[in-house]
């Protein structure tokens, strides 16, 4: 999640004499702290693909409108007796058969009726006592890394420093947009920072998605529900709080996607060395504007 | 020569699908599911502080009561005794309360009736993820345990039902479910003989079932036949506490 992390740090020797500067991009804690995140967030997301496998289907509001699901992935008998998978969004159904609804587990000669694959669940056999097992488990260490994360961030100036974007910053907004979509990405110093795309999207994930998928997870739970007298309301009830979890996992996954695509297309083996070592050398300075002092 | 570009490719190409491998291979274990289940002590102990131990779940207004109370799992026990107290309309039915209490007891339903009720309308919460809002209405657990006086040495409470769950009468596979004392004595866990103003039906648990509004559905067990009070779980059945329990699930459902 932290690609650009280095304003202000202390200088270190570059590691290699190369003609490009290595230098110290994200401290220890920050770089622990992504590895437990990355470990968590993919055992919970599989997990919970197995525990929504258990009920395929989404609500919105208290409880459960079983005539009228906003979104289903079941099975239908289809032309060769296998199970057929589709999925329906609202009145809208999609076939999606091999994938979502029904799909072949590994080394099976017909397919199961299941609303997500055996190749994306925990368990790969559908067992909702496992899933949940995993979940719960992996939600505490998913916490409590994220608490000591977003602590981290405020006690270390990290989010001052690197996380919030610069008023001048906002204002280049649809030309960093324009960056990344022509695939042009900063070299030299500005490479250094943040850009004003990442500030944006890292706050997002840190302080509304999170936030929102832990909450809205918490809401299922029956014991805390009885906090405030039904709390939950405010997300909608339990059903939609189910929803929004959903959706917010999701999106979370979308992230992953394009932060992961960024981090191939920017450099795999300079940004993977970063996350585990701290040291990113510096891309070429495109605008060869001559600065080559020792940085920071 | 294969360079070390290609070697990392490779082994970050090998890693994913063997990462997943050995995954799979550790849900497949018992004994490490058994160790990530243990969280579920950290979750009650937490959710206890957060809430307090006296907070209620909430209740709903009688419009928001669904039209239609799923039943899931068994709606029909399979036991011969089951279907001869139903064919008498339960009249010899009698709940028996014992194990660690001063008084053993047992009572019919009309008995049962007889004592304070509690009428509540609570969201339903089944572990798979569904939910369904009914009026229940009930005698207080409380009222039952300040009549058989469970002992000092009591610190749960086990519910054995009618429902057979490997078959036709299979002997010893009937559901069974456990709370602890303080879950017992909540003021909204009842045992429930009403459903939306009717007599309890039995797909979803005649003549009495248990309501635990802070806990699973896998928590609320039908078809009552027996409530032991008892010091330790270990030793019945499975020793994991309930029917569900015993499979893998949390004894704690809170969550």
């Amino acid at each position: 999640m932290h690609l650009f992390h280095v304003r202000a740090l202390p200088a270190r020797p570059a590691a290699a004499a190369s003609g490009r500067r290595l230098f110290y991009r994200h401290r220890l804690p920050v770089r622990v702290m992504h590895w437990i995140n990355v470990i968590s967030f993919f055992l919970m997301l599989m997990s919970g693909l197995g525990i929504f496998n258990a009920h395929p289907r989404l609500y919105w509001g208290l409880d459960s409108d079983f005539d009228a699901p906003l979104l289903s992935m079941t099975a239908r008998p289809g032309a060769d007796g296998q199970p057929h998978g589709i999925t329906q969004v609202g009145n809208h159904v999609f076939d999606t058969d091999g994938v979502l609804g029904a799909s072949r587990e590994e080394g099976a000669a017909r397919q199961t009726e299941r609303a997500f694959p055996s190749w994306a669940t925990i368990p790969g056999r559908q067992y909702l006592a496992t899933a949940r097992n995993w979940h719960l488990f992996f939600a505490w260490v998913f916490v409590l890394n994220g608490i000591a994360y977003v602590a981290y961030t405020l006690f270390s100036g990290h989010l001052r420093r690197d996380l919030l974007p610069r008023k001048a910053e906002l204002r280049g907004i649809a030309g960093s947009l324009r960056d990344h979509l022509l695939f042009r990405h900063p070299g030299g110093d500005a490479a250094k920072r943040y850009n004003v795309l990442q500030n944006l999207a890292y706050l997002g994930v840190i302080f509304v998605l999170l936030p929102l998928i832990v909450i809205a997870g918490l809401g299922m739970s029956p014991r805390l529900d009885a906090l405030f007298g039904g709390w939950v309301g405010i997300l909608g009830g339990r059903q939609s709080a189910r929803t929004l979890h959903f959706v917010a996992a999701f999106c979370l996954l979308a992230f992953v996607a394009v932060h992961v695509f960024e981090v191939i297309v920017t450099g795999l083996w300079n940004n993977l060395r970063s996350m585990v070592t701290g040291y990113y050398r510096l891309p070429a300075d495109e605008h060869a504007s001559g600065h080559s002092e020792r940085v920071p | 020569m294969i360079s070390r570009r290609r070697f990392l490719r490779l082994a970050a190409g090998s890693a994913l699908p063997a990462a997943l491998a050995s995954c799979d291979r550790l849900a497949g274990s018992d004994a490490f599911n058994g160790m990530l289940r243990q969280a579920q002590f950290l979750s009650q102990r937490a959710q206890a502080l957060l809430t307090g131990p006296g907070a209620m779940a909430q209740e709903f207004s009688e419009d928001e009561v669904a039209d239609e109370f799923r039943s899931n799992g068994t709606a029909m026990p399979d036991s011969r005794l089951y279907r001869q107290l139903l064919a008498g309309q339960f009249g010899a039915w009698r709940l028996q309360v014992g194990g660690l209490v001063a008084r053993p007891a047992q009572y019919s339903l009309a008995e049962l009736q007889a004592m304070p009720s509690r009428t509540q309308i609570t969201r339903h919460d089944c572990v798979e993820g569904w939910s369904v809002i009914g009026k229940w209405t009930g005698v207080p657990l409380a009222q039952v345990l300040s009549r058989v006086q469970p002992l000092p040495a009591a610190r749960y409470l086990v519910f054995h039902c009618a429902d057979p769950m490997d078959g036709p009468d299979a002997a010893g596979s009937a559901y069974y479910e456990s709370i602890d004392l303080a879950e017992a004595r909540h003021p909204q866990t009842i045992l429930a003989y009403a459903l939306n103003d009717e007599p309890l039906p039995v797909k979803n648990g005649a003549p009495l079932r248990l309501r635990v509004e802070r806990q699973l559905g896998y928590k609320q067990a039908k078809y009552l036949m027996r409530i032991d009070a008892v010091e330790r779980l270990e030793n019945i059945r499975g020793g994991k506490g309930g029917y569900w329990e015993d499979l893998g699930y949390e004894w704690y459902a809170g969550i």
